[in-house]
This record gives C-alpha cells, sequence and structure tokens, in this order.
C-alpha cells in the first residue's frame, strides 16, 4: 500500500493548497484586507480577479484573508477538542468504573442539546472573541472525540500487551501514552480531518449569523453575510465562500477516507 | 410486566431525567459561566447604579440555587418569563414562531424521509454502478456546503436567474395552505437536501450490513429477484437502524432550520433564537434553547422506543 491513489492525491494537493494561502496570506493577497480599491461588487476582471465586495474591497484578498481566519480557528478548536476529548476518552477507558461512568454521563448530557444551540446558549452571555469561540467550539466538539477515542481504547486495553505492560508495573500515563495512543493513532487521524471539517462549517455558519468572528476581521461565513443582499440583484459575490467551503471540505473527506481505508485494510478486511 | 412495557417506562424515565439535566446545563450555561449578564448587556459603559438595578430586576442578586427553582417552577406552570428587551411574554410570542417552525420542519421532513429510503434502495441495488455512484457523489458535495450557502445558491439560481420560486419565505395568518406551501417552497428545498444526504447513506449502510447475512444469501440461492430480496428480506431487518438514522436526521432538521430560518426571514423560533443571542435577551435564549433541547431530546426518545419494538425477540420474550 505505498501507491496513493488519484482521489487522495487531488485532496492531499488542494489541502495542502488552502493551507499555503492561509499560512501566506500576507505575501500572497494582491490587496490589503481591509483596503478600499473600487467601487462596490464590480465584476471580475484582471485588477480583481473575483471582483470587489459590498463596500468596494478586493474580494479575493478578502478570501485570502477570510481563508486564515477560518482555517486557524477550525484547526485551533480542532486540536483542542483532540487533545481534550481523546485523552478524557483513553483515561475513561483505562480507569474505568466510576471514572468512566461520570465521563461518560456528562458527555451524554452534552450531546443532548444540540451543539449550535449549545453554542448559541453560551454565546449570548460570553464576549465574542476568537479565544472564546475556539474554546467553546473546541469543547463541544470533544464530546463527539471523547465518544469515539474511549470505544477504540476499550478494545485496546483488554489486549494481551497492555496486560503485559500492567503486569511489568507500568503508571497509568505509560499505558495510555506509549501503549494505547500509538495503537488508536490512525483512526484518531480520519476522524481529525472529519472534525476539521465540520469545525469550519461551524464557525462559518456561526460567523454568518453574526455571532462568530467580528468585523473588522474577515472570514468566509462573514463574507456572506457582508454581501447577501447582492444576491438578489444576481451578484454572485455570496457564493464564492461557498465554493471555497465545498472544495476544501471534499479534499479534507478524500484524504480522510484513504487514511481509513488505508488503516482498515491494514487490519485485513473490514473493521 | 411484559418486558417491552418495561423497557419503553425506563426510556421515557431517562428522557424526562436528561431533559431535566439539560435545563440544568442551560441555565449553568447562561449564569455561573464566567461574565457579567448585566454588564454585558449594557456594555463597558453602564453606570454602577444601572448594574445594580438590572441584576435586582433580572434577580441576579439572589442565589444561583433559588434563581434555578423558580425558573423551572415557572416553566412547569407554562410561564417561561419576559423578555428582557421588550418585556413580551415569551411563552406567547413563542407560541406562533414555534408552529410555523414546526411546519416548516414537517413538510421538510415528509419529502425527506420518503425519498432517502428510496434512494438508499437504489443505492443498494445498483451498489458500485453508476446510480450508486452518482447518488453518493450528489450528496456528499451536499453534505459538504453549510446550510446558509446551500440556501443563497438555491436563492441564486432557482429565484434570482429562473425566477421560479420567492426569495424569501414570508407567511402571515390569512394565506391559504397551498399558498404557504409556495412560500416555503424554498426553505424546504434546502432543508431536505441538508438531510437527504446523510439520511441515504447511513440508509444504505444499515442495509449493506444486513445484506451480508446468512438469509440474504438463502434468498439468493433461491433465486429471488435483487429487489425482492433487498425490500422482503432485508429491509425488515434493517429497520431498527433506518429508523434511528431518520430520527438523528429529524432532530438534525429542527437545528438546521435555525439557520435556514435566517436565510429566508422565516418567522420561526430560529430566528426568535438568533435575533435574542445577538441582543443577550438571556430570558428568551434560555427558554429557546429548552424548546430545542426538549424536541431534540423527545425525537431521540421516539427513535430508542421504535428499534425496541422492531426487535422481534424483545416482543416476544420467551
Amino acid at each position: 500500500m505505498t501507491r496513493i491513489p488519484l482521489s487522495a492525491l487531488i485532496g492531499l494537493f488542494f489541502t495542502g493548497l488552502y493551507f499555503f494561502a492561509a499560512i501566506f496570506a500576507g505575501w500572497i493577497a494582491p490587496y490589503g484586507m481591509a483596503e478600499i480599491v473600487g467601487d462596490s461588487w464590480e465584476p471580475m476582471s484582471s485588477a480583481h480577479w473575483l471582483g470587489t465586495d459590498t463596500i468596494g474591497r478586493d474580494l479575493l484578498s478578502r478570501m485570502i484573508f477570510g481563508g486564515q481566519t477560518t482555517i486557524f480557528v477550525a484547526a485551533a478548536a480542532t486540536m483542542l477538542s483532540f487533545g481534550m476529548g481523546s485523552i478524557l476518552g483513553f483515561f475513561a477507558a483505562v480507569k474505568g468504573g466510576w471514572v468512566d461512568q461520570v465521563l461518560s454521563r456528562l458527555v451524554d448530557l452534552m450531546m443532548s442539546i444540540p451543539s449550535l444551540i449549545s453554542a448559541l446558549v453560551v454565546l449570548s452571555v460570553l464576549p465574542v472573541s476568537l479565544p472564546v469561540l475556539i474554546i467553546v467550539m473546541g469543547v463541544l466538539d470533544s464530546t463527539r472525540v471523547f465518544r469515539l477515542s474511549r470505544a477504540v481504547a476499550v478494545d485496546i486495553t483488554v489486549m494481551d500487551y497492555v496486560e503485559a505492560a500492567r503486569l511489568r508495573g507500568e503508571k497509568q500515563l505509560w499505558i495510555i501514552f506509549r501503549e494505547i495512543l500509538p495503537n488508536a493513532l490512525s483512526p484518531l487521524v480520519a476522524e481529525m480531518g472529519l472534525r476539521f471539517i465540520f469545525a469550519v462549517l461551524f464557525i462559518s455558519t456561526l460567523s454568518f449569523l453574526g455571532l462568530g468572528v467580528q468585523p473588522p476581521l474577515a472570514d468566509w461565513g462573514g463574507i456572506v453575510k457582508e454581501n447577501k443582499e447582492g444576491i438578489v440583484y444576481g451578484i454572485p459575490a455570496a457564493l464564492i465562500p461557498a465554493f471555497a467551503i465545498a472544495t476544501l471540505a471534499i479534499s479534507v473527506n478524500l484524504v480522510a477516507d484513504w487514511v481509513l481505508n488505508r488503516t482498515t485494510s491494514l487490519k485485513g478486511g473490514r473493521g | 410486566m411484559h418486558p417491552v412495557i418495561k423497557l419503553v417506562a425506563q426510556r421515557l424515565a431517562l428522557g424526562l431525567l436528561l431533559l431535566l439535566a439539560a435545563s440544568v446545563l442551560i441555565f449553568v450555561g447562561t449564569q455561573i459561566l464566567p461574565g457579567d449578564v448585566a454588564q454585558s448587556i449594557l456594555g463597558q459603559s453602564a453606570t454602577p447604579q444601572s448594574l445594580a438595578n438590572l441584576r435586582a430586576e433580572l434577580g441576579l442578586d439572589q442565589p444561583a440555587l433559588t434563581r434555578y427553582f423558580s425558573w423551572l417552577g415557572g416553566i412547569m406552570q407554562g410561564d417561561l418569563g419576559k423578555a428582557l428587551t421588550n418585556g413580551q411574554d415569551i411563552a406567547t410570542a413563542m407560541g406562533k414562531r414555534l408552529g410555523n417552525t414546526m411546519f416548516l420542519a414537517s413538510v421538510a421532513a415528509v419529502i425527506a424521509v420518503p425519498s432517502a429510503i428510496i434512494l438508499g434502495l437504489i443505492a443498494v441495488r445498483y451498489q458500485g454502478r453508476w446510480p450508486d455512484r452518482l447518488i453518493s457523489t450528489i450528496t456528499l458535495a451536499t453534505v459538504s456546503v453549510p446550510e446558509f450557502l446551500l440556501g443563497y445558491i438555491a436563492v441564486y439560481f432557482l429565484s434570482v436567474q429562473l425566477q421560479w420560486f420567492p426569495s424569501l419565505a414570508t407567511v402571515y395568518d390569512g394565506m391559504t395552505f397551498g399558498e404557504k406551501l409556495y412560500a416555503i417552497s424554498m426553505p424546504v428545498l434546502v432543508l431536505v437536501l441538508v438531510v437527504l444526504g446523510h439520511m441515504m447513506r447511513m440508509t444504505r449502510a444499515a442495509i449493506l450490513n444486513v445484506m451480508q447475512s446468512a438469509y440474504v444469501e438463502t434468498a439468493e440461492l433461491k433465486g429471488l429477484r435483487k429487489f425482492t430480496i433487498i425490500a422482503r428480506h432485508a429491509f425488515p431487518n434493517a429497520i431498527a437502524p433506518v429508523v434511528n438514522v431518520v430520527m438523528i436526521n429529524l432532530a438534525y432538521l429542527v437545528v438546521g432550520v435555525v439557520v435556514v430560518e435566517v436565510v429566508f426571514v422565516y418567522p420561526g423560533m430560529g430566528q426568535y433564537l438568533v435575533d435574542h443571542v445577538s441582543k443577550r435577551d438571556v430570558p428568551v435564549v434560555q427558554a429557546c434553547g429548552l424548546v430545542f433541547a426538549a424536541v431534540y431530546i423527545g425525537l431521540n426518545l421516539v427513535a430508542d422506543v421504535v428499534s425496541i419494538l422492531a426487535n422481534p425477540r424483545l416482543r416476544h420474550p420467551k
């Protein structure tokens, strides 16, 4: 299995492209993020590849800077949810007993309210800033990571090598990080792609509702919100983020599918 | 007692308990988190006197536990409190909006559920061939785009370019049922697209899972037609997971409604909630959050109960 299938290559290429544009936004973007360079809603031209937005800012530059914010927030939230969710999940699986019960029931409870509703409830009292958004999204999403990593780890803890490590007298932390983590890594990595996409959609939705990234910062959901009036006049500026989000989502999905397939075929058959 | 009744009663009790716990969570989320509600309503420039007045008005000078129980007690009697921004009674303001939202969601469900199941059956019948691939690709595309963007894409092409449907879903009293249906055609379309993909993929997966059983092989060896095997032998045994998927998606529909209502300026619960979150109107947000949580928990409960009832081993104990 050294050959990478074509779909995964396409996915890797576009995912890489978006991350590259996000990291080097300041160098790539032709104009400044908040620079007014033309009339409102100019059509696509050689000077403005994607045209201009509602108050005459270059849309391509705003898309690149917006992608930076969106991808940064989503990536940070995903890392937080994985850090929290997987460690707590492994811990619950290794400890078992009442620790497992308390953590699992708490997660059940948090998942009994839809994430968007929980986020809206919490954001009605908290100040809406980037760190708050990242923490809220990360904590809400960590419940799903917890479930997955606990389920994976429960299967691993009954393996002979974990038993052997226990008999050797290894500490809890060794068992979590040296025995369980390496064996649980592949399904978690595949899941990470999906959670990242979910985070991108989530932050875009919040920004679209006016409760996510606040101006003057740009992000993809915010660009839709700013340009939505144009749609009724047949100006497609608000649809450009749709294209960006969809292509990013699909390419990350393709990569995640490949990682998942590769790991299940390593185990020899349907997992 | 019959074990099914016992199981169902257990699930119901568990659901009520979960709802109670969810109300605690919503209350904790808005009241005990760091961050002063009065401060965030009035802003940084508020005088200490007006802050103290608002706190007294909100009952924030009471201990949290007292506030929780008086809030919960009010809800039990159908009193959801008053909105901070305009002093209106929340229950009255919510009543009509809840009806509108339910109308929108149920029309979407009536269209989405049968088509998802039929598409899932077709995808299994032609597994790996072009109908399967086509359905999978289209659903992957719809799953990858957030609801609000799907909404604007639909508006751009169907309302603006082709002018088939209205771009705003305005409903008011005195509209006939047909007029209402026409008015909400766009939001319904978007909601259907949002849930259809996931529901169809999961239906397909659930039936494919059953297709590997020995009795399906027996049916194949008897020489039955492929579609008969799926419809008569595989589908009845996949009902429990399929109902589960349907319910999860209906619950998701209730959330998707929030965003879609904002896109199409539809006077429902979702818009009510989002409006009042930006106004930081905590009592309204709490009430809406609780209603959404109740619907969500209720639908998940129905899914549990149906999968118990669909299991013949539980219905006919030895």
